[in-house]
């Protein structure tokens, strides 16, 4: 296999670094070259703007004020949600729920879903590449109604091993819940296929967006998923807010999850009445900046295009990919057919936190360790992988001088 | 020599570098200049908890002072081990407990291995004046 040629479409990768004021410092006296964006990614100043630009003049509490500041937050804060529900193409708005991030998104399908729908003997359907935050709520749902998580395998090559999905499908699965692309792995799973058959047994589709959300173009509608969640902060927006997509019908249908200020219409001791969706789940003081700041970097995206980045990223990871395996006693976890831009990976003799912290001394940053998916480590029998990942402004000067770090961290070790 | 002088030697030694690629190189061949550890040692009892990577420390008293040795699973953390032993092993109790680990602050390790960064150095020496005050006050 030659070096993979470069696409020929013009992705405007320097303007989009330009951007990005985080990326343009010295670590330890090198260029940073930021590579650990599965983690969380760096913020465009158009999104610090529009955070500066609200709080410095247009900032009030929501839905409560008679006052005109009042009414412009409020106002920023539902354009947010109208940017968000079109960035996904959620049918409504009401579908769209403001969370604090993935982890907060789940919590609340297991809280209040689980609440009302599973039963005892149910049984919850799960991956083993899931992030912990996509295994835990639901053991604790399992263990509350007396449920059982049933797991999908992972293949030697990181994929799902459908074969075992099918067959572990019954009808008494009540909730299909599993990650759209890995974070330990990069595999980018078979959502279509997984959604089709869960529906045919009336099990319901929680979709974890975490690491898809800002690689590729994501489509509620045409995932025909059930639930889609996904943290700001790994889509270049602020930490702290989070969406959780839900199908009008169910959000509905399920009671609140937290119980307080704006999730009510009325509020009497005889009796409450809840507030309509999507303010039902919203309780309290919402993250009014986050959901803004988050809204102009869906702008900023929408403007490059989901799919331009995805191709761009594609060509990348193929770069990278190409470039690892020529570093000897390298391996990389994870080599599905259909990836994103994750490179997971071990070296012979060489501990990863050994190669993390030379590679930081080298202004390379990566992740080291679990990657919070203990199972599917243990499933390859690894405490631990390194972890380059790449996001839209990430180059083939990033890689290059990764492989440069690798390899002089490897002669030192 | 005593401890004091073993970390004077420390930081002297290590402000010869002028960059942390070169003192890393340096803490790397220390740790692989490490007496072996055997197998037998690597127990729950002897692993010091806190570290990313493992690190095991086996402490017994000689002739009043206490001998230590251990290693680690990554290499960084095993010229870490090296430079712990050098300064701690061999000394008394009352020497150890009286002796202040500047010498992390000194050399710089504070900055580039800050105990968030869990590489086990603080628990490496909390684990070792631990023991030297169990045996002191024995």
């Amino acid at each position: 296999m030659g070096v993979p040629a470069k696409k020929s479409f013009s992705y405007p990768i320097e303007a989009i670094r330009a951007g990005f004021p985080a990326l343009h410092q010295d670590i330890n006296g090198s260029p940073l070259t930021y590579l650990d964006n599965g983690a969380s990614t760096q913020k465009p100043q158009v999104m610090i703007d529009a955070i500066s630009q609200f709080y410095s003049h247009d900032y009030a509490n929501v839905h409560r004020g008679i006052h005109s500041l009042s009414q412009r937050a409020t106002d920023q804060f539902e354009a947010a949600r109208e940017t968000v529900r079109s960035f996904i193409n959620a049918k409504v708005i009401e579908e769209v729920v403001f969370t604090t991030g993935t982890t907060d998104s789940i919590n609340l399908i297991a809280a209040s879903f689980g609440s009302a729908f599973i039963a005892k003997d149910d049984r919850i359907l799960i991956s083993e590449m899931e992030h912990h935050s996509n295994i835990v709520p639901w053991q604790i749902l399992a263990e509350r109604k007396g449920a059982h998580i049933d797991v999908i395998p992972v293949l030697e090559n990181g994929e799902l091993d459908l074969d075992v999905f099918h067959s572990r499908l019954s009808e008494r699965t009540k909730i299909v819940a599993v990650t759209q692309v890995s974070n330990a792995l990069g595999t980018i799973n078979p959502i279509d296929e997984i959604t089709l058959a869960a529906h045919k047994v009336g099990a319901k589709v929680v979709l974890d967006g975490a690491q898809s959300i800002a690689h590729m173009p994501v489509d509620m509608q045409a995932l025909d998923c059930d639930f889609y969640v996904f943290s700001g902060h790994k889509i270049f927006g602020p930490t702290g807010i989070g969406v959780l997509y839900g199908k009008q019908a169910l959000l509905e249908a399920m009671p609140p999850y937290r119980s307080g200020g704006d999730m009510i219409k009325t509020v009497s001791f005889s009796g409450t009445e809840y507030n309509v969706l999507p303010y039902k789940f919203e309780a309290g003081t919402p993250h009014i900046a986050g959901a803004i700041g988050l809204a102009a970097v869906m702008d900023y995206l929408s403007e490059i295009g989901m799919e331009n980045i995805e191709a761009y990223e594609h060509d990348l990871l193929a770069y990278g990919t190409h470039e690892m395996n020529k570093i000897e006693g390298l391996r990389l976890i994870g080599t599905a057919n259909n990836k994103a831009g994750i490179l997971s990976f071990i070296i012979e003799g060489a501990h990863a936190s050994d190669l993390g912290t030379l590679l930081d001394h080298q202004g390379v940053a990566i992740r080291v360790g679990h990657h919070c998916a203990m199972p599917v480590m243990e499933k390859f029998g690894l405490e631990a992988t390194s972890r380059a990942s790449l996001a839209m402004y990430n180059n083939r000067d990033d890689i290059d001088r990764l492989i440069a770090a690798l390899q002089r961290s490897i002669a030192m070790l | 020599m005593s401890i004091e002088v073993a970390q004077q030697e420390l930081v002297e030694e290590f402000s010869i570098f002028d960059d942390w690629m070169g003192r890393y190189e340096y803490v790397i061949d220390l740790g692989k200049a490490l007496p072996e550890f055997p197998e037998q040692w690597q127990t729950e009892a002897n692993r010091i908890k806190g570290c990313q990577s493992q690190v095991w420390l086996n402490m017994e008293m000689q002739d009043g002072k206490l001998h230590i040795d251990g290693t680690s699973d990554a290499a960084i953390v095993k010229g870490l081990v090296a430079i712990v032993l050098g300064v701690y092993s061999d000394h008394s109790p009352h020497d150890i407990l009286s002796a202040k680990p500047d010498f992390i602050k000194d050399i710089g390790f504070t900055d580039h291995l800050s105990p968030t960064r869990s590489n086990g150095l603080h628990a490496m020496l909390r684990a070792i004046y631990q023991k030297a005050g169990e045996f002191a006050s024995s």
